[in-house]
């Protein structure tokens, strides 16, 4: 449904504001287009089911 | 009649060298003498280290000349992106920003080692910024071309270390591979490329990207090439901490075993759609020299390439935070944007990823219990034009820039050890590469299926006629 689609640019110029990013003139139509890729692509890996168990995978060996 | 070393491979112009019929020095001068002629129409090169390098190959002929033992690379001439620390450079990493760092102080880990096997640096690669990049374009420095074509793209990020490899004027060069910018650019300029097993080579002394997914490797013109300069890099050193404990395992010497006895498939699914015709042939080409009939399907691998996408632009995000508040402007608009949009994407996103992608490698080996080598394309086409910004992929107008990387991006994500071989299907005028993917620290099985390739003629890494 429409409305359950996430604002992209509300959530751009909001994160902009409180992350300090100047998202001004031609950046702002860039960041949103890549933003809302970052939002159409993380429910192919988001929506997978997963272990409550399973480990992130980074290297780090004490 | 004397032949210029520059117009032989890296073993061979050693080889000479070893014999005495040639000098380090004269590889040095034909680099020179070829760089001065064709990188102002190609733009592979930032830095050319001259008189660095003359210094270094008199010390190299001058330690035969008193008869100490030089090593396997002597006679051989190389140079590297330039996010490879180069001692007395600033490491660029493809940036206007980083002009204002200092110069190195000490080369990388892997400059010093190949050095240390006798080969010479002749300079330092154009690269798309901070490596976020597969076409080769640069902002600052200008793209970095085909030497098949100088209209084409080079492909990126490791563009300029493909481009001086394919025109002749190194023997072999080294890049990074975050997401393909090593295969990427060996598909578009017809070269062998590796991408080693993730950990495997020390990324110490280079300008990182995103530390989950980077690596470092060679590009050649010949598998023997790259499997030599892939051996002298081996081995811990204890300055990279995602490097493993695993001693140097040396691929040169099993490299002529021929491919009896692998298990070679090729990747369906995902990998058998969404790319031109041109993909495929090659890779059909590659499977008919292997004797690959059966196709395996690597399961989830659109899930895979999603979820590296968040993790690189979210770490990517993370290692330019200062640098995207302070100055933005300085940075190529298509990268800044990209990493922008990263520090905004949550924070569930990017570990979910890193869990999705544990899952992924899990499923990865089970079908590597199954198989030894798996085939599949390294670019859904051949380079596109300089500039370009939509291509057809079956029928359908994509961007160019972001699906260039569609079918490396799944392998890297898990570091599997992939090898891009160079073929030129029937008629061609640019080559396209294809991927030799083995199970984790078996790049000797991907170097294997990768000479015999190369021996049978399915795939070959000619000078570019200029």
């Amino acid at each position: 449904m429409e409305n359950d689609k996430p604002d992209i640019a509300a959530i751009a110029d909001a994160m902009a504001r409180a992350l300090g990013l100047n998202i001004s003139g031609e950046s702002r139509a860039a960041v949103i287009g890549h933003l809302d890729i970052a939002f159409r692509l993380a429910p192919s890996f988001m929506d997978f089911p997963l272990d409550d168990e399973a480990e992130p995978a980074p290297v780090f060996t004490p | 009649m004397t032949v210029n070393p520059m117009d032989m491979n890296a073993g061979e112009a050693a080889g000479g060298f070893a014999r005495g019929d040639s000098s380090a020095a004269a590889s040095v001068d034909a680099a020179l003498e070829r760089i001065a002629a064709l990188n102002p129409g190609l733009n592979a090169f930032t830095a050319v280290t001259a008189g660095r390098a003359r210094t270094r190959a008199a010390e190299v002929d001058a330690g035969r000349a008193r008869g100490q033992a030089q090593g396997p690379l002597a006679g051989s001439v190389f140079a590297v992106k330039n996010l490879f620390d180069v001692k007395g450079l600033p490491t660029l990493a493809g940036s206007k920003i980083n002009r204002e760092r200092p110069p190195a102080e000490a080369d990388a880990t892997l400059i010093e080692r190949l050095e240390a096997q006798g080969a010479t640096l002749v300079g330092a690669l154009n690269m798309g910024e901070y490596a976020y990049d597969f076409t080769g374009e640069n902002a600052h420095d200008g793209a970095s071309r085909n030497p098949h074509d100088p209209r084409h793209m080079s492909g990126g990020s490791s563009g300029g270390s493909a481009g001086a490899v394919a025109s002749g004027m190194t023997h072999f060069s080294l890049g990074s591979d975050t997401n393909g910018s090593i295969r990427v650019p060996a598909s578009f300029c017809g070269l062998f490329g590796l991408k080693p097993t993730y950990g495997r080579l020390s990324r110490a002394g280079t300008f990182p990207f995103v530390a989950s997914l980077d690596h470092l490797g060679p590009l050649a013109r010949s598998v023997r090439d790259l499997a030599m300069v892939y051996d002298a890099m081996q081995g811990p050193d204890g300055r990279d901490p995602a490097q493993t404990r695993r001693p140097a395992e040396p691929a040169l010497a099993g490299l002529e075993a021929g491919i009896g006895g692998l298990r070679i498939a090729r990747a369906g699914g995902y990998f058998a759609r969404g790319a031109q015709a041109c993909a495929f042939e090659a890779v059909d080409a590659v499977a008919r020299a292997l004797g690959a009939v059966r196709p395996v399907e690597l399961p989830e691998a659109q899930r895979a390439r999603s979820a590296a996408y968040l993790i690189t632009m979210a770490e990517g995000a993370a290692l330019h935070w200062d640098r995207l508040r302070a100055r933005p402007d300085d940075f190529d608009p298509d990268v800044r944007d990209r990493l922008i949009a990263g520090a905004m994407a949550p924070g569930a996103f990017l570990v979910k990823a890193q869990k999705f992608r544990r899952w992924f490698h899990a499923a990865a080996l089970r079908v590597f219990a199954e198989v030894d080598v798996l085939i599949a394309p390294a670019t859904p086409c051949q380079a596109p034009l300089i500039g370009q910004k939509m291509m057809t992929l079956e029928g359908v107008e994509m961007p160019v820039r972001a699906n260039l990387g569609i079918f490396t991006q799944p392998i890297s994500f898990i570091g599997l050890p992939s090898l891009c071989v160079p073929v030129w299907t029937l008629g061609a005028r640019l080559p396209i590469g294809v991927q030799i993917i083995a199970a984790p620290w078996r790049e000797d099985i991907a170097l294997r299926a990768a000479y015999y390739l190369e021996r049978e003629g399915a795939a070959r890494a000619p000078i570019a006629a200029m």
